[in-house]
């Protein structure tokens, strides 16, 4: 038995073995043995963080920014319960990380030991799947699975729950990576050619395609996104992202529509409405995205690619599904393309690209910002960062949630994958600066930077602290109108402008409060202050927050209205009365 | 329109499997009419669940990709969408129902006597009462539990449905 081990330190080789370099965690007593085992060993590095949920948020951030699996690590009780919102959020987004919870000894397990929490049965409903770890033997294959698990088919965040007597007991049981596998766990990667060959046929029939793409193209890894610009470029469709898959296809490129849905662009949405043939790759019918279900895209042949079985005909029926990995199913749709000489009607797809030039030129996202004005238009400071950024390939950008994410989506403009990181399907407030310190973690020359809201960024400032520890020059950008922008939108569109507890009284100094924990804080609030501002923070070495105190009273268009079909946009300047007459009836109750 | 379907599901048998199967239902809004579960290969350490739920198509598509993505899940079968589609009769679906069933004099010998026509079997007794052992397809065994209300029924317990499909092939 010389060379047994401890469950923490088997615990530590398996996560060496699967080449986890960092850990975002906060020690408790019942993963002090994991602490040990860290303290005595030089491969994993430990980021403090300063709340659980930060932990999980900076995972997700290092996840999307790196490709690789974020790991966590918490104690039991508080520690496992405040990784909640982050395992959901990373569930929801499809992003991979591991998170090791700590647990009070197997024999106190049911008998509401001091920090006992039910983890497993917790977390059951917000990972893909969840371990109790009950014997020592079992720890390494039980790692090595979670990371298959977590990193497979559709990522997702798996949870290790550990008691305290299995970390610091004995084993001799070591299973490599490789010696791993769970033969009911069997995700499927390539797309039934029957069914591709149908799709790249209906593609090739149509008059008006469009190409749908989501964050499924993010999680098939960079080659996925290479793929679907040479299918994009060969066929010369329009393509539309969604939220969660900008940056798949280069914003800049013409063939590009923007982003669709709820505060998607007009030629986006009304091109979705009147295509006659739809290719969705790697998205899931997300409601903000159809808005009305019965008026969705009525006229079209919907082909629907997706890794996960239960992402189809779910919300929408689809004609021709497709289960597979967005690259894999890309380099066949390529490959037979090419192989069977298709191509799209030229004068038919002609003519639809004419009718989206018409859409293009109502200039959905224009707006008025006159140098010397008083006050800054958080579009403009927005797209100002766009410009004085652009020519760089190493910016990355996180959001918090609310109407600065939406203009951040709309106005930022991205090139390239996994350089967007955004609170999609759980809109949580807080993610974006544990994210960005992630982000940062995993690519220490970048430049990132979290798109705030004064309100987001109040819900996990504490990792203020944990960015000035680490040296991480994270900048926060506050979009600060001193509003709960979109609740404020809602309230003025919606509840006849009663704006119920949306203005935030006492708003810290956020420039004494950067400076209060060592770092830098910039502020502007006219339009002759905000380039030199951003300037200042673009070349900040350290963490940075700029305070930029926008228009109060600006709202977030276009605006498809909850309930309504994508022809029923709101404009910049649409009327009052056209206001209160698209948001009516059942509209009122959806979200 | 809602439709009425018989699942099996092939598990690892293990702790929480069928929290997650239940949790998936409860979750998502929906039925369970009724489910059973117990281990089938202990060298393989699996265990089947028969569920029989209700819903509209896209309803009944989804429970059944939402339970073949749970990590421990084998394989699900829809036996009532598999019966349809090789033009066979509904699938072989069998409940056992335990009936107490007090009370004495005439209606003590019509509880036997209708006992005797399902070909229930009489458990346990005394002076006052019968607890019988039914058995049968779902409609069978309501339909006894309906005729012996009035004759003193006192308590049920039923095992819920377990189905296999017919014809030779095998889950």
């Amino acid at each position: 038995m010389s060379d047994s081990k401890t469950g923490a330190e088997t615990l530590i080789n398996a996560l060496v073995e699967q080449g986890v370099e960092v850990i975002f965690g906060y020690p408790g007593g019942a993963v002090l043995p994991i602490y040990d085992a860290l303290f005595q060993q030089n491969s994993i590095r430990h980021i403090l963080v300063r709340h659980e949920q930060a932990a999980v948020h900076a995972a997700e951030g290092y996840a999307r920014s790196t490709g690789k699996v974020g790991c966590v690590l918490v104690t039991s009780g508080p520690g496992a319960t405040n990784a909640v919102t982050g395992l959901t959020d990373a569930l929801m987004d499809s992003i991979p990380v591991v998170c090791l919870t700590g647990q009070v000894p197997t024999h106190l397990i049911g008998q509401d030991a001091f920090q006992e929490a039910d983890t497993t049965g917790i977390t059951r409903a917000c990972t893909k799947h969840n371990y109790l770890v009950k014997d020592a033997d079992h720890v390494s294959a039980v790692v090595h699975e979670a990371f298959l698990v977590a990193s497979t088919g559709r990522p997702g965040p798996v949870v290790i729950d550990l008691p305290k007597d299995v970390l610091m007991n004995k084993t001799d049981v070591y299973k490599r990576k490789a010696d791993v596998r769970r033969s009911s766990y069997r995700p499927v990667v390539k797309g039934e050619l029957s069914q591709i060959e149908k799709a790249i046929e209906a593609l090739s029939n149509a008059k008006r395609p469009i190409i749908y793409a989501g964050g499924g193209v993010v999680n098939a890894g960079p080659n996925a996104s290479q793929l679907l610009v040479e299918f994009t470029r060969m066929t010369g469709v329009p393509i539309t992202n969604t939220l969660m898959g900008l940056g798949v296809y280069p914003a800049s490129d013409k063939q590009f529509v923007g982003m669709l849905g709820m505060h998607g662009t007009y030629e986006a949405n009304l091109a979705m409405y009147n295509c006659d043939v739809m290719l969705n790759i790697g998205a899931r019918f997300d409601d903000r995205i159809t808005g009305k279900i019965d008026e969705f895209s009525p006229n079209s042949t919907k082909i629907h690619v997706d890794i996960d079985p239960s992402s189809i005909n779910k919300n929408i029926m689809v004609d021709i599904p497709i289960i597979g990995d967005a690259g894999h199913v890309l380099e066949d749709m390529i490959r037979l393309w090419r192989s069977k000489a298709l191509n799209i009607d030229s004068g038919a797809l002609s003519d639809w690209w004419g009718q989206i030039e018409t859409w293009r030129s109502v200039d959905c996202l224009g707006f008025e910002q006159k140098k010397g004005d008083a006050e800054i238009r958080p579009q403009h400071a927005l797209k100002r960062l766009h410009e004085m950024t652009a020519h760089r390939d190493d910016v990355l950008i996180s959001t918090e949630v609310g109407q600065h994410q939406m203009w951040a989506a709309q106005y930022l403009g991205f090139e390239k994958p996994n350089r967007w990181m955004t609170s999609g399907g759980l809109g949580t407030m807080g993610y974006g600066f544990p994210a960005a310190i992630g982000m940062q973690v995993g690519n220490p020359d970048a430049c990132c930077i979290d798109v705030a809201g004064e309100a987001s960024i109040l819900m996990n400032i504490q990792e203020l602290s944990t960015a000035v520890q680490y040296r991480l020059p994270v900048k926060i950008m506050i979009i600060n109108n001193q509003w709960m922008g979109m609740v404020r939108q809602w309230q003025e569109l919606l509840h006849g402008g009663r704006y119920a507890e949306s203005y935030t009284e006492s708003l810290p100094d956020f420039v004494k409060l950067a400076e209060s924990f060592g770092a830098k804080g910039i502020r502007a609030t006219k339009e002759s202050e905000l380039d030199g501002a951003l300037q200042e923070m673009l070349e900040s070495d350290v963490m940075t927050i700029f305070d930029c105190c926008v228009t109060k009273d600006e709202n977030c268009f276009p605006m498809i209205p909850s309930g309504k079909p994508h022809y029923d946009m709101l404009l910049p300047g649409s009327s009052q009365e056209k206001v209160a007459a698209a948001i009516q009836g059942e509209g009122l109750a959806l979200v | 329109m809602s439709e009425t379907r018989t699942f099996a599901v092939l598990v690892d048998n293990e702790p929480g499997v069928l929290a997650r199967v239940i949790g998936l239902f409860s979750g998502r809004g929906y039925n369970i009419e009724s489910l059973t579960v117990t281990e089938v290969d202990d060298d393989a350490n699996l265990s089947r669940i028969t569920i029989v739920t209700g819903g509209t198509t896209q309803v009944l598509i989804q429970i059944r990709n939402l339970l073949e993505r749970l990590v421990p899940v084998h394989r699900v079968e829809d036996l009532t969408a598999v019966a349809l589609a090789n033009e066979l009769e509904p699938p072989v679906q069998r409940e056992l129902a335990l009936v107490k069933v007090v009370g004495a004099g005439d209606k003590r010998v019509e509880a036997l006597r209708i006992a005797d026509i399902f070909k229930a079997e009489v458990v346990d007794t005394g002076l006052g009462h019968f607890v019988f052992e039914v058995k049968g397809r779902k409609e069978q065994i309501d339909r006894f539990i309906e005729l012996m209300v009035p004759l003193g029924l006192t308590e049920i317990c039923r095992s819920g449905v377990i189905a296999v499909s017919r014809g030779d092939k095998a889950l």
